[in-house]
């Protein structure tokens, strides 16, 4: 007996796995900012700057996650 | 699975839904049947397009400038300075004007192209075939590298870039390879993919609400997939707004990642 069957792609579940780090990375950022904002007001400008290219490197994982879950799914 | 079916319409062989995937990136050739255009593809006439439309861009704003700048002019400067002080000072330095034409080039010729993404006549950005971001990549990669290669010789660039100053001795055999395969090998590989990836993720993302959306709306019969068809073109709205920063941030890291690259091969031993 079958209890339960799913079909699909496994790629899909791996990349929902592949997506956890970047969420972690892109929240730590933004926490970070947050604080830093809230700690001196006046440097937001120049840590927005960082962040942004922080972001986009830390969000380019979970995106080359999505474009190989499509290859090899 | 039969309760899910009435639900969700699932892929079926009768003409169902179709599935945005991979495969929605095969665009034909423009002209079929003429063997020797085969390579002349929506993706190549969309870059040919560009670049007519970015030097019409720079020619017509560096034609008529005036001490006391019209709106048109005032647009093409703070085009400009976005690239020459945001991009170009902050991340080589002083000695950044020798490489600020081909980094105005660059983010020119990607925010374009990403544009074209949510232009009403093209709706597909070209760099979501990966063989445009190779390109562009394989071109910075020879640039960053010449520019090192020429500062301080091939194998002065060499220990430059595999060795960074002040690692002890016993650590040379962990830091050497790890250096060398992240600056030389890695980099040009996260600098197309990253692009490539946003661009395509992005259009199949809004592919996914407005065909899913579509097909809810006109081909099903229920009232609750109506409703849903309706709600799921409203948020692909909401998708194109995001994707328009996504590609503008995509160029703007883009030229930054490059320059920062420059800057890192150019840098002075300390």
């Amino acid at each position: 007996m079958t209890p339960l069957e799913l079909t699909g792609s496994l790629g899909i579940v791996g990349y929902g796995l592949g997506a956890i780090g970047p969420g972690i990375g892109v929240g730590l950022i933004f926490a970070s900012v947050i604080q830093g904002t809230a700690r001196q007001p006046e440097a937001r400008g120049a840590m927005m700057g960082t962040a942004w290219i922080g972001f986009a490197v830390t969000e380019a994982l979970a995106i080359i996650g999505i474009a190989l879950a499509f290859v090899f799914g | 699975m039969s309760g899910l079916s009435g639900l969700v319409p699932l892929e079926a062989a009768d003409g169902g839904f179709e599935a945005p995937g991979v495969h929605s990136f095969d665009v034909p050739p423009l002209f079929e049947g003429v063997p020797w255009l085969a390579w002349f593809d929506k993706y190549m006439l969309q870059a040919m397009l560009s670049v007519i439309l970015i030097m019409a861009f720079w020619m017509i704003m560096a034609r008529k400038a005036a001490l006391v700048p019209s709106k048109g002019q005032y647009i093409g400067e703070t085009a400009y300075f976005f690239v020459r002080n945001t991009i170009a000072r902050d991340m080589i330095g002083h000695d950044f004007r020798k490489y600020l034409p081909l980094l105005i080039a660059l983010f020119s010729f990607v925010l374009v192209n990403n544009i074209y993404g949510v232009f009403p006549l093209s709706l597909l950005p070209t760099p979501s075939h990966v063989g445009w971001p190779y390109g562009l990549a394989i071109m910075v990669w020879v640039i960053y590298n010449g520019v090192g290669i020429a500062k301080h010789g091939f194998f002065g660039y060499l220990k430059h870039t595999s060795l960074p100053s002040g690692v002890p001795a016993f650590m040379w055999p962990l830091i050497i390879p790890l250096e060398f395969i992240s600056n030389i090998i890695v980099r040009p590989i996260t600098l197309s993919l990253r692009l490539f990836a946003n661009m395509f993720a992005g259009h199949l993302l809004v592919l996914v609400f407005v065909l899913g959306g579509e097909y809810l709306l006109l081909h099903s019969e229920s009232i609750v997939n109506k409703v849903a068809g309706v709600v799921s073109l409203i948020v692909s709205m909401a998708i194109f707004g995001l994707e328009i920063f996504v590609q503008s941030l995509q160029a703007f890291i883009f030229t930054v990642l490059t320059a920062q690259y420059i800057s890192s091969a150019a840098a002075e031993e300390h």
